[in-house]
């Protein structure tokens, strides 16, 4: 019986992989939902424009759960071509020199014609090594604005037109929202660690860590436990406990977006690339854009905010003919068509100076007011060692950490003091392992 | 003991040679290999590697989340224990009064055991979303505000309810067995001297049932701690701030996502020193029941 | 009965009725979240009675599946799941039996060695040690096959250790009558033992087919390739949806399909599953 089961199952194997003419290679993605849709739509425009490579997109969960797949795909060498990882893995794939193939080397190694000047600095500038070179290649950077419900907000009397500038406003819009009953809850936010506490710092001009965020050395360490963000943390303590608040739960906050498509809060900070889904789902109300609030009493409040969102990582180990594969894809999806198509899609950032100004071009930004907010907000003023982004190892846990603390906080556990305390004391605790492996 | 026997030599190993290798492969092998891991230091991506002794289980018992997670562990196991042992007894006694039902009533009560933990922690996870499950409306009614994505206690509960639903099954088949098992006569004795219902549980039923319960004791603290993995890890995965989090979910947790490969190598060996004591006590009983 | 209470009785049946209800509680629901479309759970409170999409939710979910969750279509993963299933239940059966064999019928140096390796698989439950045996299934190339899914779980103790019992009650007259006809080891072991053992062969299948068709780490880990996931270790994905509302009425769909053949075989053979269930743990 047992024999019998194996040659059935090899013969099923063998009838599986029936081999394709064409160099097949495969892209880990995080892309759910509608910009999984999207996603897959690129990679069928790709296959369909060339016959020498099929890309093959596979959807392996969220941000964290794909980028680790991708790691121990790599240990037992079964890893993809290519891999999304989000910002916040940067640190560790930076210090995997042996695992990563570096953009830069592979377009040149492949004869691909490349020019990094083609992309936008505020972007790019995240993913490259102190010499300058492009070490991933950038395909969908965000950063994280304001979504307003501006029916809620004419129903509360306000005006429907203006934006919550400072978290003053957001407080009393809230409240004049909440007690008129236009609305239970005033704001919800997606993604507490990336938003409300790494931004918050950043476009607050505070460092998030020492060392220049991380981009010094190895060994960083944090420092988000600075009075802005302990205020900070404390008012969004004091809010979702008179109900002006709700959290939408730990990592990017799932239940966030049903709030405010459901009309229950009218205040909703996420990414610039929550925009296709708040526009796919804001059926019954007009959805209007702002800039991330501040506390006007901060000097030298509004920095500038920095970017979330992924690239492309290309791992090594794999065979000459896929990368060629990869260079060529990577090509197309860097051309101002592809990019454009994109940006204007999704609320992603413009990654190349060209897809930026085709967008112009087709007037998209004048049909889609508020859709340039979060190019502008990036590039608000000059980029300052404090917001200019972050790069620390193991970050990944340590985003579960902030994320631990901040339940903590909302559950009566702790005040927000000893909450970032223990933030930046586990969090460094893990800088200083991930140092001592890496050295 | 067989008393005859085959004097062929060869024929044996070949016999168990499949077992064997399949035990030394995947059993044996990554064992040793967890072992050896535990004292080492490794990068996320396996390119640089440290021996560093007994580091990482100093860092373990030094780190106040794992002495949490042993803790969470333990109430957990306690809780599933109580919760589906109780109610698998009270069916079974309700059972054991039955007559010409008990099989109809057996047949819709022992076919949860066939659904698999994820499918089972998926379900409850649906009917106690906080947004529209019917548990949480409910409760707001009677004035509870249910809210397992912040606090750890309703988390808890949710998961303690998850895996002992579908333990219930188990146990209740293990119990109605048990009592089938008391002799009609002493309970009949017992009534003839005047003994109540309740009288005749506490004197009779329950100290004959002790070996049942010992042996469902140790089989379901053995379910909890190690099978129970995908319940956590399809609804809480262990929050909120690790409130749930239960030390087979940390080990695969720390290792296959927080990527720190010796720690959770560490942790699979006390996880090991824990089962192995647990099977010891099962097989001991077993041992005593079944000639060996 | 000991005496007749009709009030006692009359309880009885209220506390299994209500252990019915209570423990069918959940797939009820689950069963008619998969019959409204997706719309019905935006607003306020899921339903209680059966809606009118579950036909068509059924047929997009087993021929499409939804490919921007991770989810092939869920056919597909069924026929995985029961192709896993049933290598793990009769490959499990298969070696045990054999190992039975050879550890009550023969004596043998190491014996009591090997007895003990294969207990030691009882301590070892793959949760505890799933890094390094994810990694040796990884160095053997296994990853993504149907090997690399289904062997590494097929070492049993427990079934071996339920041969060994069952067995030692084959009273030693019927090997010597064999001897004596000269009948060599393993044409008894063709001709009589299994014969003999077929209604426990029967219960513990029961029992390995749920075994193996609800694995879900090990299949979680060892399928990267969409092509070899599992029902069960697929769910999951699908009500893990990166910035949006999961699907429920999909979820549930899923799940009802993920435990309704488990759950089939159960009901359909209960008296078998009993058996089973009761010998194993003996």
């Amino acid at each position: 019986m047992l024999r019998t089961m194996t040659v059935s199952s090899l013969a099923l194997m063998t009838s599986l992989s029936a081999a394709e003419a064409r160099t097949e290679l495969h892209w880990w993605h995080a892309m759910g939902g509608e910009l999984g849709t999207k996603l897959e739509e690129i990679v069928a425009g790709y296959n369909a424009s060339q016959e020498e490579f099929t890309v093959i997109p596979s959807f392996k969960g969220t941000y964290p759960e794909t980028m680790t797949a991708a790691i121990a795909a790599f240990r037992a060498h079964e890893q993809p071509a290519i891999v999304q990882v989000f910002e916040v893995g940067t640190g560790t794939m930076m210090a995997a020199k042996g695992a990563i193939y570096p953009v830069y080397q592979l377009m040149a190694d492949m004869g691909e014609p490349f020019d990094p000047s083609a992309f936008l600095p505020a972007v790019v500038g995240y993913y490259t090594d102190t010499e300058g070179n492009m070490l991933s290649m950038p395909f969908n950077s965000s950063t994280p604005i304001l979504y307003y419900n501006k029916d809620v907000f004419e129903k509360a009397g306000l005006d429907r037109d203006t934006p919550p500038q400072t978290w003053a406003d957001v407080e009393a819009f809230g409240q004049k929202i909440m007690e008129s009953g236009a609305a239970p809850c005033g704001f919800t936010t997606g993604w507490i660690s990336w938003v409300q506490l790494e931004n918050l710092s950043a476009w607050h001009n505070q460092p998030i860590g020492t060392l220049e965020n991380g981009f010094g050395g190895l060994e960083t360490e944090l420092t988000v436990n600075g009075p802005v963000q302990v205020r900070h943390w404390e008012n969004l303590k004091k809010w979702q406990d008179s109900g002006l608040f709700q959290y939408g739960g730990p990592g990017g906050g799932n239940d966030a977006p049903p709030k405010f498509y459901a009309q229950d809060c009218a205040i909703y900070m996420n990414s610039s690339a929550s925009r296709a889904g708040v526009v796919a789902n804001a059926k019954d109300f007009e959805v209007g854009y702002g800039m991330l609030p501040y506390y006007d009493d901060v000097e030298g409040a509004p920095q500038n905010s920095i970017i979330g969102g992924a690239t492309l990582w290309v791992l090594q180990g794999r065979d000459e003919a896929e990368y060629k594969g990869v260079a060529d894809f990577f090509s197309y999806l860097s051309s101002p068509e592809v990019q454009a198509d994109w940006h204007q899609f999704s609320g992603y950032l413009p990654i190349t100076q060209a897809a930026w100004d085709l967008s112009k071009e087709q007037g998209f930004y004048d049909a889609n007011p508020g859709a340039d907010v979060s190019i502008r907000q990036m590039t608000l003023n000059p980029p300052t060692e404090n917001s200019k982004g972050l790069r620390f190892g193991n970050y990944v846990q340590i985003r579960t950490i902030i994320d631990e603390e901040f339940q903590a906080l909302l559950s009566g556990g702790k005040d927000a003091q000893t909450a970032l305390d223990d933030v930046v004391s586990r969090g460094n605790a893990l800088l200083r392992e991930f140092e001592a492996a890496n050295r | 003991m067989k008393r005859t026997i085959f004097g062929n030599q060869g024929l044996p190993w070949l016999l168990l040679a499949p077992q064997l290798a399949v035990t030394l492969v995947f059993f044996l092998w990554p064992a040793g290999q967890a072992v050896r891991q535990s004292f080492l230091r490794e990068d996320a991506f396996g390119l640089k590697t440290s021996f560093i002794g007994l580091e990482n289980y100093a860092a373990l018992f030094r780190d106040p989340q794992y002495l949490n997670s042993m803790q969470v562990t333990a109430v957990f196991s306690l809780a599933v224990a109580a919760l589906s042992l109780g109610l698998a007894l009270l069916l079974a006694l309700a059972l054991d009064r039955m007559l010409g039902s008990a099989r109809i009533y057996t047949t819709l009560l022992v076919w949860p055991y066939a659904v698999a933990p994820v499918v089972a922690g998926i379900m409850w996870w649906f009917i106690f979303n906080p947004t529209i499950g019917i548990m949480p409306h409910m409760l707001r009614a009677l004035g509870y505000d249910w809210n397992h994505g912040l606090d750890g206690s309703d988390a808890m509960v949710l998961v303690v309810i998850a895996a002992s639903w579908k333990q219930i099954s188990y146990n209740f088949l293990f119990f109605v067995a048990g009592l089938q098992a008391i002799p009609a006569s002493l309970r009949e004795a017992a009534a003839i001297d005047g003994a109540g219902p309740v009288r005749r549980f506490l004197t009779i039923t329950l100290p004959l049932l002790s070996p049942t319960t010992f042996f469902l004791l140790v089989v379901n603290i053995t379910y909890t701690l190690f099978d129970t993995f995908p319940v956590i890890h399809a609804t809480t995965e262990g929050g909120p701030a690790q409130a749930t989090n239960i030390l087979v979910y940390k080990v695969f947790n720390d290792g296959f996502l927080g990527l720190n490969l010796g720690s959770s190598a560490a942790q699979s060996v006390i996880l090991m020193a824990i089962v192995i004591a647990l099977t010891v006590i099962q097989f001991r009983w077993i041992e005593r029941r079944v000639e060996y | 009965m000991v005496e007749h209470r009709p009030i006692l009785t009359l309880v009885a049946h209220l506390v299994l009725i209500l252990g019915v209800l209570t423990v069918a509680f959940p797939v009820w629901l689950a069963f008619v979240a998969s019959t409204h479309d997706s719309t019905a759970f935006g607003s306020g409170v899921i339903p209680l009675w059966p809606g009118t999409h579950g036909v068509e939710t059924y047929r997009v979910m087993l021929g499409q599946g939804i490919s921007t969750s991770g989810a092939p279509p869920l056919l597909r993963m069924m026929a995985n799941s029961l192709l896993m299933a049933l290598i793990i239940a009769c490959g499990k059966i298969a070696i045990s039996i054999t190992s039975a064999f050879a550890i009550v019928y023969f004596r043998f140096p190491l014996r009591t060695l090997a007895f003990w390796a294969i207990f030691i698989t009882l301590m070892l439950p793959v949760e505890v040690r799933i890094v390094p045996t994810f990694k040796v299934v990884a160095d053997l190339g296994l990853l993504n096959r149907y090997a690399g899914l289904t062997v590494p779980l097929i070492a049993s103790a427990t079934a071996t250790f339920l041969f060994r019992q069952v067995f030692l009650t084959i009273p030693d007259e019927l090997m010597e009558a064999a001897r004596i006809d000269g009948a060599g080891p393993m044409k008894f072991f063709r001709d009589m033992l299994i014969p003999l053992s077929r209604t426990n062969i029967a219960a513990l299948f029961v029992i390995l087919f749920i075994y193996g068709w609800n694995q879900y780490l090990w299949p979680l880990l060892v399928t990267t390739d969409a092509k070899f996931y599992t029902i069960v270790a697929g769910i999951k994905r699908m009500a893990e949806v990166a910035d949006a509302v999961p699907q429920w009425n999909f979820v549930m769909a899923a799940a009802v399909l993920a435990m309704l053949p488990p759950v089939l075989v159960v009901v359909l053979m209960q008296r078998l599953f009993v058996k089973g269930l009761v010998e194993t743990e003996k």
